[in-house]
């Protein structure tokens, strides 16, 4: 995995997790992979992993059952997407807002990407 | 696991290395120790496995003096210097010699690593290049199960692949009861594998803190401008890269070569923040 330089490891292990969840590729009560092997698999200090499981728990998106291990949680998915939401209005929007305020661009521009955008790679 | 009070050190009387240096290090860590050329970086190392002598002072390695250099210690320590010597045999006769000094030495795991890192079996080791002899040093100090790892500057002489596979490793290597110290130049090899950091700067430690603990206090990001309330910047791309005072609570990632350099130009401004 390719580590970005703007934010900590432990997010960037966060999101790796999250993904994983969201494209289905983990589903409830799937074990998720163990601390060491997570950490062997990334490159990263087993620390590191431990506290992105941490972060996690506290999320509800993972459960640690005592001495088995970690398992993805029951809602984990409405779970990632609060706190993708969270994330994504409080890191990534500002940058956007700041772009569309300087390069002038109007909302009824934005909403029509917007929708273009969809169609082309959702088909809703 | 490891307690250091007071150490002064030399290697002439007149000329001290450490002074009144003083350290705890615990197991299930991963420290990576830093510092300039000449800092004294691998001597500390050294002082830590009982290869050299303080003048004062305490250090006590898993309850013992290193210095006494007493096998019950010895045997859970594996130092990895950054020059070594191998004898002109092959690696059975190696292992035959050397790894009966280790009780816990584990014969599988040793074999385990020794295809992880690619290296050739049946070939004399004087006949290796630097890389393999490098890898097998490791692979066998791993293999001993030590309880304190030592490694200066173990990516010295790596390829490419064999420094991904030498973080793998020691990824899968840290325990609980295991301390890992790593000393090295080439922080970009390692910085994600190291947990905590010493930093040794002008006979003594400049630093010694978490990875979580800098992240708490202090914020590496790209600014346009500079200002007051930044530490230290260095110029880059768009603007600069800076270290500040994490006033916003941010998740920044730790960049190691901008710290570094930070604590050595503004030592007094990153002193009161760590204390």
């Amino acid at each position: 995995m390719e580590f970005r330089d703007n934010k900590a490891i432990y997010l960037q292990i966060a999101e790796y997790v999250c993904e994983h969840i969201l494209l289905g590729k983990w589903k409830t009560d799937d074990k998720v992979p163990s601390v060491r092997e997570l950490a062997v698999e990334l490159e990263v200090n087993p620390n590191t992993v431990m506290r992105t499981y941490e972060l996690l728990q506290n999320k509800n998106i993972i459960t640690n059952k005592r001495g088995i291990g970690f398992f993805v949680a029951d809602d984990a998915i409405t779970q990632v997407k609060a706190y993708r939401k969270t994330q994504f209005m409080d890191d990534e929007l500002p940058v956007v807002f700041r772009n569309v305020y300087l390069l002038n661009i109007k909302f009824d521009e934005l909403e029509a990407r917007y929708n273009t955008f969809v169609k082309e790679n959702f088909n809703p | 696991m490891i307690k250091i009070n007071d150490l002064n050190f030399g290697y002439s009387k007149h000329k001290l290395l450490f002074k009144n240096l003083s350290m705890q290090l615990s197991n299930g860590h991963i420290y990576g120790l830093l510092g300039k050329n000449g800092a004294g970086k691998s001597t500390l190392l050294k002082n830590l496995a009982g290869l050299v002598y303080a003048q004062s002072g305490t250090l006590e390695v898993l309850g013992y003096n290193p210095a006494k250099r007493q096998p019950a210690l010895l045997q859970q320590i594996c130092f990895i210097p950054e020059e070594f010597y191998l004898p002109s045999v092959k690696i059975d006769a190696y292992v035959k010699a050397n790894a009966a000094f280790y009780p816990n030495f584990d014969h599988a795991y040793f074999a385990t690593l020794l295809a992880e890192f690619d290296i050739p079996v049946g070939q004399k080791l004087i006949n290796m290049s630097y890389g393999q002899k490098k890898k097998l040093i490791i692979a066998f100090g791993l293999a001993t199960n030590a309880k304190l790892i030592i490694m200066d500057e173990p990516t010295n002489g790596l390829d490419i692949p064999s420094k991904a596979q030498f973080r793998k490793i020691m990824a899968s290597a840290l325990t609980e009861d295991r301390c890992i110290i790593i000393s090295t130049h080439q922080v970009r090899d390692l910085d994600n594998l190291i947990d905590t950091v010493i930093m040794v700067d002008e006979n003594s430690i400049a630093l010694k803190a978490s990875v979580e603990e800098i992240t708490n206090k202090l914020c590496f990001k790209r600014v346009k401008e500079m200002d007051d309330t930044i530490i230290y910047a260095e110029p880059s791309m768009a603007g600069y890269n800076a270290v500040m005072p994490n006033f916003h609570q941010e998740d920044s990632k730790l960049d190691l070569e901008l710290l570094f350099n930070a604590v050595l130009a503004e030592k007094n401004k990153l002193k009161p923040i760590f204390n």
